[in-house]
């Protein structure tokens, strides 16, 4: 293979917050026509690396190298002018424009030197763009409608419009599904061999494996390693990310199984999942694997009330159920935690302790009012238990990081007298650290003989700790596949959830 | 020492009002002879006590993040209806005050159903139909007059005083405290807050969020028409254009108060702060001659002010939040 040209080079980065060194003397070369991956835990200083060679933050020391000429950014700006281009997990799409408007935004092209917009060029140069891409772009179509995958490509079409050398991913697949993944993959390849740099940050190790050619590892905020991925392990690569060898990702324990917990029994609701029936053990850990879209959301939602259901039973302990609000899910004794933190989970304005409090507060209460001594202690007891990193219960829960930020919810739950705990992807945009750590909290919940459906797009995480997994499609259950099954594994799960 | 922490945190919120306050007080009791005495004082507090009350009932609502623009016409209809009351004859002082106060739940349960049952949107739009229906109403049931008579005891609120201390303002400070402890120190009163900063996560953290919504609709309605109770008393009228614009002063008492509109933040005390700051503003500005026209260009600029105030403290909160996430 021929030797790449450096696009952009940071040379012994030091950047201090207040009290706070965020990068330590970090280096990182980005080479024209190559793929690099960029890994490591929440706080290891990814964000801060990456808004460094956006012009975002302004280094204390260090070089910033473009083609080899040394360059100071005074903003953002400054960035993008050198090519410098960057896709972040939260999209910058407004939801009722379209393609065009999206791609344009601030930058749109008029006739000649008059005030009208030239349509006509922009919309062609939209198609082009993607059509460099390989994707088909429907210019009827506002953004609002389109997938989570076809709106970052509209993010990277807008790089690509803007003549970037180097593109930037910031977590790109955290909200694509299998398929969109493979897109996004694939697209990054064509961008690779037509020479851009792309840096790529991932908390997924399976796709830093597959996509990247090199990989550099930080932590704390140092530079820990820049290697090729094909020297190194999953293993390695655990190992450098954590400082320590974790002999496992996935620390299933398995327990007897008890009694059925749950029985869903032909839950239907027009267009969005039909006929869906399963149950699920006390001491079980059950998977619901497919691709997104396919309804497992919806279906527990459906149970827990959160949106309406057209019809269909559900027996708790044998028992029918008819479960109106989450109010009534609640008294019998669901737990549902949503895939969205931020948006259904949390009150991020409101502290930790009342966060934790916020299902079981009438619990709390002394005659009239609540009892701020027992909240307290609550809080306290669940941030010791589940290992909450702060240093007080009266912090904002949303000036947590994310992995601490979904223990906070777990912690919500774990107070209530809930036997049956829904996680809809419970370690999405968490790293791995602490994901080990909520895969152990669900094992103590299952010791504990509650039951856990596990709601995941991760097949690895299914594979390693699920006891069994039902799979959707289209609405419907195609498959389950008990973990003693031979068919325990990654095909027979895509199979199904595919199925052609 | 975290309570301590928390508990510096609710106060440091109303700091800023309150310094406002005093600073104000001090410069109109130097450039002004008349301000600092007690006859006039006791008359600030009795000219706030009217908009303290709509503000409290607007403050549960914006903690939401709602809006209540009927207000104003709230306070008008629960006393034409006290005045068609007595038209009729009946003058029983209890009934009066207990109709006077059921309008004022009606309306709030209107304007309630109207968000959470019909699913209107935003209720800025909803409340500005509720408001020129009840004013219209009022209109054509009184025919656009004015109404008197009302007994000793309907007036009571309004006029009377305790050793020379207003009764009317004890009424806003009993509000005051029941309304703060039940923001506060009841698990309703702090859905209430949740609801506002996450309406979704209350939802399916199990809080009946449509109930509660309703609640504070209603709490806006009764408290609005205990404001027109308590105007009667100070003016001995009930007329149909009573408290035309009132809302507004209510949602700038609130505003100067460091309530936000996104919901979920705002307070009892800060509020109250508020509504004393545009009473003595406005009281200052007749002491020094200035008149209706002025009064509302500086409260207006006043209102501004202070968003902008609460703009720059969020944005040094996000600042302090940055700084200690990187920290991490």
């Amino acid at each position: 293979m021929k030797e790449h040209e450096t696009a952009v080079e940071l040379r012994d980065i030091i950047k201090n917050f207040p009290g706070v060194r965020a990068l330590d003397g970090v280096s990182l070369t980005l080479k024209k026509g190559e793929v690099h991956g960029l890994i490591g835990e929440n706080g290891a200083g990814k964000s801060t690396l990456i808004k460094t060679l956006t012009g975002v933050h302004k280094p204390d020391q260090g070089k910033i190298l473009c083609e080899g000429q040394e360059v100071v950014f005074s903003g953002p700006l400054d960035a993008k002018k050198k090519g410098i281009a960057c896709v972040y997990q939260e999209l910058n799409i407004v939801a009722e424009l379209n393609a065009t408007d999206n791609m344009f935004m601030g930058n749109m092209k008029k006739k000649g030197n008059s005030f009208f917009l030239d349509y006509g060029y922009m919309n062609r140069k939209t198609k082009e763009v993607m059509k460099s891409m390989n994707q088909e772009i429907d210019l009827t179509k506002i953004c609002g409608n389109m997938g989570m995958g076809q709106l970052q490509m509209i993010e990277i079409g807008k790089s690509i419009l803007q003549e970037a050398k180097v593109l930037i991913l910031d977590e790109p697949t955290s909200s694509l599904g299998e398929q969109e993944t493979k897109e996004l993959f694939k697209t990054v390849n064509l961008l690779k061999e037509q020479g851009m740099a792309i840096l790529f940050v991932s908390h997924k190790l399976e796709e830093i494996f597959e996509l990247c050619d090199v990989v550099t590892v930080m932590r704390d905020g140092k530079h820990v390693v820049t290697m090729d991925t094909d020297k190194m392990t999953q293993d390695d690569l655990i190992t450098y990310m954590v400082g320590r060898s974790l002999s496992n990702l996935y620390p299933k324990v398995e327990v007897p199984k008890g009694d059925v917990a749950m029985e869903v029994k032909h839950l239907s609701r027009k267009g969005v999942y039909n006929d869906v029936t399963f149950s699920v053990r006390k001491g079980e850990v059950l998977g619901f694997a497919g691709l997104v879209g396919a309804g497992r959301t919806e279906v527990f939602r459906g149970i827990f009330a959160a949106d309406p259901v057209d019809s269909g039973e559900v027996y708790i302990n044998g028992k029918q159920c008819r479960i109106k609000s989450p109010g009534d899910a609640i008294k019998n004794k669901i737990a549902f935690l949503t895939e969205d933190r931020k948006g259904q989970g949390l009150v991020l304005d409101e502290p930790i302790s009342k966060n934790i409090a916020m299902v079981n507060m009438l619990n709390l209460q002394k005659g009239l009012f609540v009892d701020d001594r027992k909240l307290k202690e609550q809080a306290e007891n669940t941030v010791k238990k589940l290992k909450i990193k702060t240093e007080s219960i009266e912090k904002k829960s949303g000036d947590l990081s994310g992995g601490n930020q979904q223990k906070v919810v777990i912690g919500k739950w774990i107070n209530t007298d809930a036997e049956i705990f829904v996680f809809d992807e419970p370690t999405r945009g968490i790293d791995v650290g602490a994901k080990i750590e909520v895969y152990n909290i669900i094992n103590d919940l299952v010791k504990e003989g509650k039951a856990v459906v596990m709601i995941s797009s991760e097949l690895p995480e299914i594979l390693g700790m699920c006891d069994r997994v039902v799979v959707m499609r289209s609405g419907r259950i195609t498959g389950e596949i008990d973990r003693k099954s031979e068919d325990f594994n990654q095909e027979s799960i895509m199979r199904a959830a595919w199925e052609v | 020492m975290k309570t301590n922490i928390l508990k510096n945190k609710k106060i440091s919120n109303i700091v800023g009002p309150l310094i406002a306050l005093i600073v104000l007080s001090l410069l109109l009791t130097i450039i002004t002879d008349q301000f600092f005495k007690a006859n006039n004082l006791l008359n600030i507090l009795r000219q706030a006590s009217i908009n303290a009350l709509v503000s409290f009932g607007m403050l549960f609502v914006l903690l939401t993040g709602g809006i209540d623009l009927s207000v104003g016409a709230t306070i008008a209809c629960s006393g034409c209806m006290m005045g068609i009351m007595i038209k009729a004859g009946i003058d029983n002082t209890f009934l009066l005050l207990l109709v006077g106060l059921l309008c004022g739940a009606v309306i709030g349960l209107v304007n309630g159903l109207l968000f959470t049952k019909l699913d209107l949107p935003h209720p800025f739009v909803s409340t500005l139909g509720t408001q020129l229906v009840i004013r219209g109403f009022c209109l054509w049931l009184t025919g656009s007059a004015s109404m008197s008579g009302f007994s000793e005891g309907v007036m009571f609120l309004g006029y009377a005083s305790v050793g020379g201390f207003p009764v009317c303002f004890l009424l806003v400070i009993i509000v005051a405290i029941v309304a703060s402890v039940f923001l506060n120190k009841t698990a309703f009163g702090r859905y209430i807050y949740s609801i506002g900063g996450n309406r979704e996560a209350a939802r399916l953290s199990g809080i009946k969020v449509k109930p509660l919504l309703n609640l504070t609709y209603i709490l806006s309605g009764v408290l609005a028409a205990l404001a027109g109770i308590v105007m009667i008393g100070r003016v001995s009228l009930a007329y149909p254009n009573a408290g035309d614009g009132y809302e507004m002063n209510a949602i700038a008492a609130c505003v100067i108060g460091g309530a936000s509109f996104n919901g979920g933040r705002g307070s009892v005390g800060g509020t109250l702060v508020g509504a004393l700051i545009i009473a003595v503003l406005n009281n200052g500005l007749n002491l020094l001659g200035a008149k209706t026209d002025i009064q509302n260009m500086i409260l207006g600029l006043v209102v501004i002010l202070a968003v902008f105030v609460d703009v720059i403290r969020g944005k040094q909160e996000e600042k302090a939040r940055r700084l200690a996430q990187a920290r991490q």
